[in-house]
């Protein structure tokens, strides 16, 4: 197994900064915007952006965690699936919803995200924002809508992200090949 | 992942089980307040309430559990089945199991009968109440209610006052509490304590003012008289005289505790409607939160495959 260091700081802080830019020349704001992390590995880049985002915006979008477990295709289908926590102290009706994840492979954790938010409501638009996009990797289609960084990746390949939220020592993020 | 396929009992279930189950619930109580309170995990999974006894609750419970995890659900009843013709308890689920049943929600009047049935069929089992032994899902519901209250059981003083004797919720909870660390009290008539009940690490005591002066929380229950083939006591006057709690026993202790009851109450028996309505009850907390308890059980015995 060989690990190859993709991105880490103050690349990562760059590429956090470029994307909240992205995202208010989008015209994105508090009033009519949230964004939302999925769990488990999302919420700490989502943290990121809106900490990103305060800084420059004076009405900055909630942030909230979204966990698609109980939506996931695969239920039944291998290892027993675990919940984590749902927060999301606001409503999405008709709110303009920026997913956040950290990395896009399948895309089927983002289907099932997109099934989870409806039961919370209709929003009037969904965003996905990722820090990674395995691009060749896809099962099904869906496109983000900002990226931090494109990989191309193998099926025998996995992409890790350490955050030192997790009690990591630094921001890192790896290329693991099998 | 739970251990076992089937829910028979608290008594097989470990200490880390127990967490799983409390925490996948919490997850679930977070669904059930959702606008839309329904998700899609088992929808090509069939289950059979198959109540051999009574039920209100339980039976609801169980039945909401399985409709907001997107199961299709078959219910059973004894009376006006062919049960009354003679046919035997194997052979009744085995029936039911032939149209293609994934997983058995059992309650039934003998001890032991889910546990028989886990050894010859294939099926989930999950043991809504079996008689006077083990009722898991409502000593896993009192838990959730518990921690939400508490956070930690270690430690905590619970007494359980009534008719021990007959009552599976009794010793469910027992196992349940001694697993987590927390101290137990059993108050009743001695004729409605079993003998040598204290091996199971409990105190006994027959007042109830210095139980309930004792206890961080009391879970009362109700006189089984259905189960009572003889007389335990005089009168159900004298019982709600010497035994029968009261906002005023409340209201003059020295700290303020938790009161629970599994349902149904006899009003004025072992709870005067006071003290049932009072601020210290959780009764319908215990009945909201045993939805959640459910759905996080088919969950995760589903989650087997």
């Amino acid at each position: 197994m060989t690990r190859k260091l993709i991105l880490s700081s103050p690349l990562l802080e760059i590429t956090i900064s470029r994307l909240c830019q992205e995202l208010i020349e989008n015209q994105i704001d508090g009033t009519e915007t949230v964004i939302l992390g999925l769990q488990p590995r999302g919420i700490y880049f989502a943290e990121r952006i809106a900490a990103e985002l305060s800084k420059h915006l004076e009405n900055p979008p909630a942030l909230g965690k979204i966990d698609a477990t109980f939506y996931r295709d695969d239920f039944r289908r291998g290892d027993p699936l675990s919940p984590n926590s749902t927060e999301i102290p606001f409503l999405v009706e008709n709110k303009r919803v920026i997913l956040v994840d950290d990395v896009l492979a399948t895309g089927r954790m983002v289907r099932a995200a997109m099934d989870a938010l409806n039961a919370f409501g209709r929003p009037a638009k969904v965003e996905l924002c990722v820090l990674i996009d395995r691009i060749y990797s896809r099962d099904l289609p869906i496109h983000p809508d900002y990226v931090g960084k494109n990989v191309n990746t193998l099926t025998t390949e996995k992409v890790l992200v350490e955050w030192t939220e997790q009690g990591h020592e630094a921001d890192k993020i790896w290329l693991i090949t099998q | 992942m739970l251990t076992s396929p089937h829910l028979l009992g608290i008594k097989d279930l470990d200490a880390e089980s127990i967490d799983l189950i409390v925490k996948t619930a919490k997850e679930f109580k977070e669904v059930l307040n959702r606008p839309i309170k329904k998700v899609p995990s088992l929808r090509d999974v069939t289950i059979a309430n198959v109540f051999f006894e009574n039920s209100t609750r339980t039976r609801l419970s169980f039945e909401l559990a399985e409709k907001r995890l997107s199961a299709d659900t078959i219910n059973f009843s004894a009376s006006g089945s062919s049960v009354k013709k003679g046919e035997t308890l194997l052979d009744t689920v085995n029936n039911i199991l032939a149209m293609k049943v994934d997983m058995i929600v059992m309650r039934h009047a003998s001890p032991g009968a889910p546990h028989y049935l886990a050894k010859h069929i294939k099926a989930n089992i999950i043991n809504a109440g079996d008689g006077t032994h083990e009722h898991p899902t409502q000593a896993l519901l009192d838990t959730y209610s518990l921690r939400e209250k508490f956070g930690d059981l270690a430690g905590k003083k619970i007494a359980i006052i009534g008719d021990i004797l007959h009552s599976r919720v009794a010793l469910s909870n027992i196992y349940a509490l001694k697993k987590q660390g927390a101290e137990v009290r059993l108050c009743g008539p001695s004729t409605l304590i079993p003998k040598h009940i204290q091996s199971l690490g409990v105190e006994v005591s027959h007042d109830v003012k210095s139980t309930l002066a004792w206890c961080d929380a009391a879970n009362v229950l109700r006189i089984q008289l259905e189960r009572q083939q003889i007389k335990y006591f005089p009168s159900l006057r004298e019982y709600a005289q010497t035994f029968g709690i009261t906002r005023k026993m409340l209201d003059e202790l020295p700290k303020e505790i938790v009161l629970m009851h599994p349902g149904p109450i006899n009003r004025g028996v072992e709870l005067s409607s006071d003290a049932a309505d009072s601020p210290h009850s959780i009764i319908l907390d215990q009945v909201e939160n045993g939805v959640a308890i459910r759905m996080a059980v088919l969950y995760l015995l589903a989650s087997r495959g």
